[in-house]
């Protein structure tokens, strides 16, 4: 992997993102229009200047042409990006490479998904074998992760669930300073700790809602960023590792720590010279899916030694004033998770506090930001990490 | 001369106690009966009865298999090859259906003997099962049960078949329509005096006249009857000594289990008898079959061989009688709002064949390494198709991780989600079965069983799960 093929080379100049939530009177085109928009607005560009798109979306879209009829991109390449929750962020991470090789100056990337039209609650169901694997959803595999892992790191059930309702309520309050936000209500730890069973351990709260939503991203050059916005934002690296994905065919695959999303870890971190993530990443955003996701992510990005991310919880490291904030517009779990656009929406959110703009919710002088997301569950994953940075 | 190899049995997990029917729709009625998991239909509960005969028995060996059932899931397609498939038996084996009749079992058993007898085949398995519903608030209601049967039928073995006796007679006792899902019958004293007792009577009454012998000499007696009273009417009617010489027939613990309930009593009668013991069976059902065994030696239970006395003692109560409605699917009840359920294909299915049915993984050729489903290039040691077949069915193994997934659309939420280390350094991933919620732990010892999955694209799938060790 050539590190230098990347870092510096590509600039975020604008981003937008609609309210996330459950709008039922929007379409998946009204969605990619505002989104799209708004990030134009930002950048000051208008579609006559996209050389080319890329969309993400997982099951929202056909072909690029979601995105190209209801903009009147006439004739540009647009590519369609799917690697399933890890869609928004590997869509960025797709249309970096056609910048950075020089082929084009300004592209835009969108993320879109429109799940409320399903009526059903959950995700939908992907096509998997007949009769293997089936009857299982997605919260039931991410609570096999947590079974294992308070018992292989000495965890009392109960004191796994506390530190799991501690990270609900944590995103929760974020939530109530993000204005785009499905969820900006707080709940309590009771609540969290009492609510109704979803997959056990899991609880209603330990899981995201199913959300509408989009967002969207001008990315250029940087040589010529300036041209736009003085505080533009640089992309620093990725870390992409899709796992053998037969953990749950594999004796071996412990389903203690996550081995796929450390591999990711340590590609992002090798690309931009992190020595000391806890110590040099000034603001995360992971993928909080279900809340003992993001609690394994701490362990795996290393924020911390493998097994003490309850007790990192439960010392507040990763609250808005903590060492390490996490999820600072309220993550997956209050600002929702319409799929391909929620690697979009965490790199909105470092956009924004890299450059002060996040309002209630800043955090002090951040430089380095990291933003993660993961198709998949434990056993089965892709973790897509993405590295932004200030510009010097 | 045919002899009785081995026998097996299998009675679901489930109890309903008959005082939950009584809450219900009132009457009097005593004990409980077995009730098949939602999960189960008569193929997967003969499944079962068949692996609990062939315990130690070479499978191979196997060249016929006789399946008998009122209740076959399809009307047209076999039963047979669903469970041959799940048995892992030859593909030379000769697999067919018996229905139609309570005395399906028996009839079954009786083409097995002949089979042997004429030489044309070696070993026959005969697995009869039964799952049939009677109408809510009906006597049949409270008296049928689930459950399976199973004998391994050779040249040689403990038990030799000295005689056999067949009478067959045309009566409108009792019936079950096409087109319908529940078993009707005539007035009682009716049915009663000219249809079991009748039969009874007549055919053992010939049969003893034939074979010069007298019901003294028989010192265990598997007498099918449709319920207690007309167990007790026959006995009384026979002049059988109830308390030494007849095989309690489990009403008041499993219930009629129909087309197996003849040959369920015998392997309880098996399973009881002594050394030179002499066993007479008599089914009932448009008819008699009679049957006549010697216990040349008393037949040595292989440990691992759970028959009746095992399975009548691992049981549990199903909560209440709404349950058993919603097992049986006898109410349309909501379930929520779920996706709809996953489309299905034959194709993946013919395709995974050996995977699905017989439950074969791949061991590694090269580095020796098992794995489940089948890989063609080694996770461990990258070797591409060096690999044999192996099937896991008989392996136990431990419950290395699992959760209680609520949002799972099933008829008996939670789905237990559960990977299952297995012996051989292999795992196997899907839901756990038979189980008390509360009582799922990590690490507990769990073994496997073939199960109904679905009825997408309006045919049943099959495949395994795992169930906590009982």
């Amino acid at each position: 992997m050539r590190v230098d093929a990347i870092k510096d080379k590509v600039a975020i100049i604008g981003m937008g993102c609609t309210k996330f939530g459950e709008n039922w009177n929007m379409s998946v085109e009204d969605m990619l229009i505002d989104a799209v928009y708004e990030a134009y607005a930002d950048a000051g560009v208008e579609t006559k200047d996209i050389e080319a798109a890329w969309l993400g979306s997982v099951g929202s879209a056909f072909t690029g042409e979601t995105l190209g009829r209801p903009l009147k991109l006439k004739y540009k390449p647009i590519t369609r990006i799917e690697n399933a929750c890890g869609t928004g962020m590997d869509t960025l991470r797709n249309a970096c490479f056609g910048v950075a090789c020089g082929l084009y100056d300004i592209v835009l990337v969108a993320g879109v998904e429109k799940l409320k039209d399903s009526g059903y609650a959950g995700l939908p169901e992907f096509f998997f074998h007949p009769v293997y694997g089936q009857g299982f959803t997605a919260p039931g595999r991410w609570a096999m992760i947590a079974t294992r892992y308070f018992q292989t790191h000495g965890i009392k059930p109960e004191e796994g669930k506390r530190a799991l309702a501690k990270i609900a309520v944590k995103n929760h309050h974020n939530g109530t300073f993000s204005p785009k936000a499905h969820f900006q209500r707080e709940i309590t730890l009771e609540q969290a700790l009492n609510a109704p069973t979803i997959a056990w351990p899991l609880g209603l709260f330990d899981c995201c809602p199913t959300t509408d939503g989009a967002a969207a991203a001008i990315i250029c050059s940087a040589d010529i960023a300036k041209s736009f916005k003085d505080d533009y934002v640089l992309v620093k690296g990725f870390g992409v590792a899709m796992g053998p994905c037969l953990g749950k065919e594999d004796i071996d695959y412990k389903y203690d720590h996550l081995p796929e999303t450390e591999a990711a870890a340590r590609q992002a971190y090798e690309a931009v010279g992190i020595k000391n993530p806890r110590k040099e990443i000034s603001v995360a955003q992971v993928h909080d899916c279900f809340t003992i996701a993001e609690l394994t992510e701490y362990d795996a990005l290393g924020f911390c030694e493998r097994g003490r991310a309850v007790q990192e919880v439960e010392a507040g490291t990763f609250t808005l004033e903590g060492e390490l904030p996490a999820n600072t517009d309220g993550g997956l779990k209050a600002f929702g998770h319409p799929l391909g656009a929620t690697g979009l929406r965490m790199c909105n959110e470092l956009y924004l506090q890299l450059r002060g703009k996040a309002g209630p919710r800043q955090v002090k002088n951040p430089s380095l930001g990291l933003a993660m997301a993961q198709g998949g569950h434990p056993g089965m994953l892709l973790p897509v990490i993405t590295i932004l940075g200030c510009r010097d | 001369m045919p002899a009785i190899i081995s026998t097996g049995a299998y009675i679901p997990y489930y109890r309903l106690k008959r005082e939950e029917i009584v809450r219900a729709w009132g009457g009097a009625q005593r004990g409980e009966k077995a009730v098949a998991n939602f999960d189960e239909d008569s193929v997967t509960m003969a499944v079962e009865a068949g692996r609990d005969a062939l315990h130690g028995i070479d499978r191979q060996t196997i060249d016929g298999l006789y399946f008998a059932t009122t209740t076959a899931p399809y009307k047209e397609k076999q039963g047979a090859a669903v469970i041959a498939s799940a048995l892992n038996l030859k593909k030379g084996v000769f697999a067919v259906d018996f229905t139609d009749t309570l005395r399906a079992g028996t009839n079954a058993l009786r083409a097995a003997v002949d089979a042997v007898k004429a030489g044309s085949a070696q070993r026959v398995l005969v697995v009869a099962a039964d799952c049939r519903l009677g109408a809510p608030g009906s006597e049949f209601e409270q008296v049928f049960g689930d459950g399976a049967a199973a004998l391994v039928i050779g040249k040689e073995g403990s038990i030799d078949l000295v005689s056999s006796y067949t009478h067959t007679s045309e009566i409108i006792d009792q019936w079950r329509l096409d087109s319908h899902a529940f078993t009707k019958k005539w007035e009682d004293r009716f049915v009663a005096t000219q249809g079991y007792l009748a039969n009874v009577s007549e055919a053992v009454g010939a049969f003893m006249k034939q074979q010069n012998t007298s019901l003294k000499d028989f010192n265990k007696v598997a007498l099918y009857a449709p319920d207690a009273r007309g167990h007790q009417e026959a006995c009384r009617m026979l002049k059988l000594d109830i308390k030494t010489q007849v095989t309690n027939p489990m009403f008041d613990t499993v219930g009629n289990t129909g087309a197996a309930f003849a040959l369920l009593i015998l392997v309880a009668a098996v399973e009881e008898a002594n050394t030179d013991d002499k066993l007479l069976l008599v089914s009932y059902g448009d008819g008699c079959d009679i049957f006549t065994f010697h216990v040349k030696e008393k037949p040595a239970m292989d440990k691992e061989r759970r028959g009746v006395q095992g399975y009548l003692k691992a049981k549990n109560y199903l909560s209440n009688y709404e349950k058993y409605i919603r097992f049986r699917k006898l109410m349309e009840v909501e379930s929520g709002r779920r996706r709809p359920p996953q489309v299905s294909s034959a194709v993946v299915i013919h395709r995974d064949r050996r995977m699905i049915y017989s439950l074969n993984g791949s061991e590694c050729t090269s580095c020796g390494r098992a794995f489940f489903p089948p890989q063609r290039i080694c996770l461990y040691c990258q070797a591409k198709d060096q690999f044999r077949e192996i099937s896991l069915t008989e392996r136990k193994g431990k419950l290395f991780t699992f959760s209680k997934d609520e949002l799972a659309q099933s008829l008996d939420p939670p789905v237990i989600v559960s990977i299952v280390d297995l012996e051989g350094n292999l795992r196997f991933y899907g839901q756990m079965t038979d189980r008390d919620p509360d009582k799922v732990e990590l690490d507990m010892p769990l073994d496997l069983t073939f199960r109904k999955m679905g009825e997408a694209e309006g045919y049943y799938s099959y495949f395994w799960k795992c169930r906590p060790v009982r």
